[in-house]
């Protein structure tokens, strides 16, 4: 089954639950089986699964939930970078644990968490990750920067705080 | 252009996606920029640590066979509909007595090997597709210190066909194993080396030549490591490439 453990690991990541990742994940092949000659050959096949994947967690309870939350957080295509610390991050970085990236990202918004997951786990280029999430180039890099930066405070917290 | 302008196209660039006619320039700006340098640095560094610890869930063999399972129920052909339920339980039994255990051992080999295709693929279709750059066995090897819980060595390429293009540290069924890529004429090779443990790619002892969609694969076990060379080029080629990496093992 093409892409199943990469489905399953960006489904439990939005789901954060294991039976609510096999559901979904579940729901997802059903529909691209059923659905599949709605796929345009010679498009992006990779960006269609995780479309499904994507637009079925939205229907779901948590998905609702989690779209319902960010809400008001609109997105405009002026990106937001991230603000300079004092010290150099790439210091500080080096000092996280795996955990520390785990449990920022998962106290991210749920739009935050996908669009880092595509474009840094799944490697996925901008109009590829425009085509999963339905959202022009422009809006993927200003909510992409937005959403790092997020990442970065909420790192930048947890060092603080083990510093202390 | 300013140090603010520039930084506004620093995401751009550690994915990138930086448009040709702006590369260059901002280039040239990171050379002379320590404060540009060290932020690119440090976005770099965190998409790196991001891609490792983002691999975190994995599918159980249950569910992924429920999933085959209920595709299988449904591309079931019509005529399967037809067939005296009686004699296909029957041959269910028989086949289930004697091949179960060779099944699941097959299966669950063709999975492990399919998610590692997938790794394989994945690599290849990055733009970065090596974290340590280097031909030279005496760089990448040592790179890996640290990073992994066993060391390995790499063959002498000097007369060889093969080219070593570098290294990664790649994630397979939770634990960090080496990802190195090769160079053959226009093909690419990945050969994983993992930490073996019972399940991880379940097969007879030996050596192993495999294709599987497609590709062609070798995997065999040494020293409690696993090694998987996958690639599209041709089954001869993988095995040299084999014969080379376990003649490096006894070196």
């Amino acid at each position: 089954m093409p892409l199943f453990a990469r489905l399953y690991n960006f489904a439990h990541w939005l789901t954060q639950e294991r039976a609510a990742a096999e559901d979904l994940v579940q729901e997802t092949y059903l529909k691209a089986l059923r659905g599949f000659s709605s796929f345009r050959q010679g498009t992006n096949f990779r960006a269609w699964m995780y479309r499904i994947l994507r637009n079925t967690f939205l229907t779901t309870q948590a998905g609702l939930k989690a779209s319902a939350s960010t809400s008001l957080d609109t997105d405009d295509d002026k990106a937001t970078e991230p603000e300079a610390t004092g010290t150099p991050e790439s210091v500080l970085l080096a000092q996280l644990e795996q955990d520390a990236i785990q449990n920022a990202l998962e106290k991210l918004p749920v739009k935050f968490r996908e669009i880092i997951l595509l474009c840094d786990l799944e490697e996925m280029s901008y109009a590829e990750i425009g085509d999963t999430l339905g959202i022009p180039m422009g809006t993927v890099m200003s909510r992409l920067s937005r959403a790092r930066k997020a990442m970065r405070e909420l790192l930048t917290v947890k060092l603080q705080r083990a510093s202390r | 252009m300013t140090c603010e302008l520039w930084k506004d196209k620093l995401g751009a660039y550690v994915d990138s996606a930086s448009p040709e006619n702006e590369l260059a320039g901002l280039e040239e700006h990171l050379k002379n920029c320590p404060s540009c340098a060290a932020d690119a640095l440090s976005r770099l560094q965190l998409k790196r640590l991001t891609r490792a610890a983002a691999v975190r869930y994995a599918p159980s063999l249950e569910f992924r066979l429920r999933i085959e399972n209920s595709i299988q129920k449904k591309t079931k052909p019509i005529w399967a509909s037809w067939m005296p339920r009686l004699a296909v339980a029957a041959v269910a039994l028989i086949l289930a007595v004697v091949s179960i255990a060779a099944w699941m051992r097959q299966s669950a080999r063709e999975q492990a090997l399919t998610e590692l295709i997938d790794l394989h693929v994945a690599t290849l279709a990055s733009s970065n597709p090596v974290d340590v750059v280097s031909t030279d066995r005496h760089t990448v090897k040592p790179w890996f210190q640290g990073k992994l819980p066993f060391t390995f060595n790499l063959p002498e390429l000097q007369n060889s066909s093969f080219k070593l293009i570098g290294g990664r540290v790649t994630y397979f069924q939770h634990s960090p194993g080496a990802q190195l890529l090769f160079g053959l004429r226009n093909h690419q090779l990945s050969v994983f080396i993992l930490k073996e443990h019972p399940g991880m790619v379940p097969t007879q002892a030996g050596i192993i030549t495999v294709q599987q969609m497609a590709f062609n694969l070798e995997t065999w076990e040494e020293g409690g490591l696993r090694y998987v060379i996958i690639s599209d080029s041709s089954p001869a080629d993988v095995h040299e490439l084999g014969q080379l990496l376990r003649a490096a093992a006894h070196s």
